[in-house]
């Protein structure tokens, strides 16, 4: 078995569109959720969001490009080139031949469903764009990324709702492991924050009007968030051989499904999805100073994952920290985990351990180090990143520091 | 307009109960007759869709909802007080 590494990262979410930026808004712990600026927003009972501001895509692709790409797949290939440009990789010949690229996303293209869906039944018009499949298409921003940097070898996405990019990434992470393929770009994105994708979302009656406090007494709910993170992925040898800046080891990956409720999250599932992948990781339970929670701000997500924690960890669930970054960047459904490995990698990285925002009350069934409102400094030696989706799907992925 | 409030807010427990209206009683829990927070959020959303009304209510936190949901008895009240304020 090979060792993995990440020698790449890139994102666009609503704190910045770039990585120095989204770690500079971590340690300043500022809120990226706001009102939300969409048509018809009016006709919603919840009116924010966090929402990618200012973001001119003209300024980065043509217009032939613009009418086959919805905005999730240009977020993808926005956080595709920072993430490939930090790597200093060149996908030429053979090493094209055998890369490739798995991202998650939930939704796709649903601002392309939205549009178009509006012009035939609203407006009742009888003809679509020709391109409206391939921009919509669930495969179309790996199929993007895959053109755009010559990915030839394994390429496909992934979706299982919130758990998505952590699926897509620890897929990703299992074939170089395995040497299936030397390097792997990996992440996902999403962008449903359009009329349809809120009013989906509003009916399950689990979004919050104010702000996403997670482990907060008085936290009333979850709030959604778009964007895309994207990595590169590397054999460990490989990247030392070229001199590569290492910025984390991706040392295990488990999956578990709770096989019990299509909504309510289970304790036992989130639990044997941790445990299994400190065991993948072969990390005793002690080393993990850092869990990015899955965290969502609902009342059921963030007991039952903190009971998890405590089962996992026994004591040193007290002295790890803990800390939910959707309180900053809102919860990006299918490209959630990808943007929270952020916050794994500065922990690691750059001892900075990003803070649970807006923590007004401490919950006694959520007792554990959430660190609140403030970025803390803290040596951290390995982490765990949590996502556990609708329909009890989990996904956990372990880091270590190099 | 009270007694055929009652009588559509309990067939739409019953139905999402699996029951027949006789075995919804008004002193009954939701957890008496077997809904679930699931069962909860689509019985709410029936009751919106047959009285044009909005309820509010966030899941997060039923208890600090504006709309009680203790006991049939209590949604009724609270549905027909929805419907004489939201409808005139």
């Amino acid at each position: 078995m090979k060792r993995v590494v990440i020698t790449g990262a890139g994102t666009i979410n609503a704190l910045a569109q770039d990585v120095p930026g989204t770690f500079a808004a971590f340690r300043e712990g500022r809120c990226g959720i706001g009102p939300l600026d969409i048509r018809d927003v009016e006709r919603l009972a919840v009116r924010i969001g966090a929402q990618v501001k200012d973001w001119e895509a003209e300024a980065y692709f043509n217009r032939q490009q613009i009418a086959l790409y919805d905005r999730f797949t240009q977020f993808t290939l926005h956080a595709a080139r920072e993430a490939v440009k930090q790597s200093g990789l060149h996908f030429c010949e053979e090493l094209g031949l055998r890369a490739g690229v798995v991202l998650g996303t939930a939704g796709g293209g649903v601002n392309t469903w939205d549009e178009n869906y509006r012009s035939v039944y609203e407006e009742g018009k009888n003809r679509v764009h020709p391109f409206v499949v391939p921009k919509l298409m669930n495969n179309a921003a790996a199929s993007h990324v895959s053109m755009e940097f010559n990915l030839m070898g394994p390429s496909f996405s992934v979706a299982t709702a919130c758990a998505s990019s952590n699926h897509a990434m620890g897929l990703a992470f299992q074939m170089v492991r395995s040497g299936a393929a030397p390097v792997m770009l990996a992440g996902g994105s999403e962008a449903m924050l359009c009329f349809g994708g809120i009013k989906a979302w509003e009916g399950l009656r689990v979004m919050s009007r104010d702000a996403c406090r997670p482990f907060c007494a008085n936290r009333n709910g979850m709030v959604q968030g778009e964007g895309a993170g994207v990595f590169v992925f590397e054999e460990y040898e490989r990247a030392r051989a070229r001199g590569a800046d290492i910025l984390a080891e991706l040392a295990g990956f488990a999956m578990s499904s709770d096989a019990a409720d299509i909504v309510m999250p289970s304790r036992h599932g989130a639990s044997r999805a941790m445990e299994g992948a400190l065991r993948d990781a072969g990390l005793p339970h002690e080393a993990i100073g850092y869990i990015n929670a899955h965290g969502t701000g609902t009342t059921a997500n963030d007991k039952t994952e903190c009971a998890a924690v405590a089962d996992v960890f026994g004591q040193h669930a007290d002295r790890l920290m803990i800390s939910s970054t959707k309180s900053m960047h809102g919860h990006l459904i299918g490209g959630t985990g990808a943007v929270e490995l952020l916050a794994c990698l500065m922990a690691l990285r750059d001892g900075v351990v990003a803070p649970t925002i807006g923590y007004q009350e401490p919950d006694p069934e959520c007792a554990l180090d959430v660190v609140p409102n403030e970025a803390r400094e803290a040596r951290v030696d390995a982490v765990l990143s949590n996502a556990f989706a609708f329909g009890g799907l989990n996904a956990v992925l372990a880091l270590r520091r190099v | 307009m009270a007694g055929n409030v009652r009588d559509r807010v309990i067939a739409i427990i019953a139905e999402q109960a699996v029951l027949d209206v006789q075995d919804v009683r008004m002193d009954s829990t939701l957890e008496d007759l077997g809904i679930d927070s699931l069962g909860l959020v689509e019985s709410i959303f029936a009751i919106e869709e047959t009285f044009d009304i909005s309820v509010p209510f966030n899941a997060n936190d039923p208890s600090e909802s504006d709309f009680d949901i203790s006991s049939v008895a209590a949604i009724v009240a609270a549905v027909e007080k929805l419907v004489t304020d939201q409808k005139g």
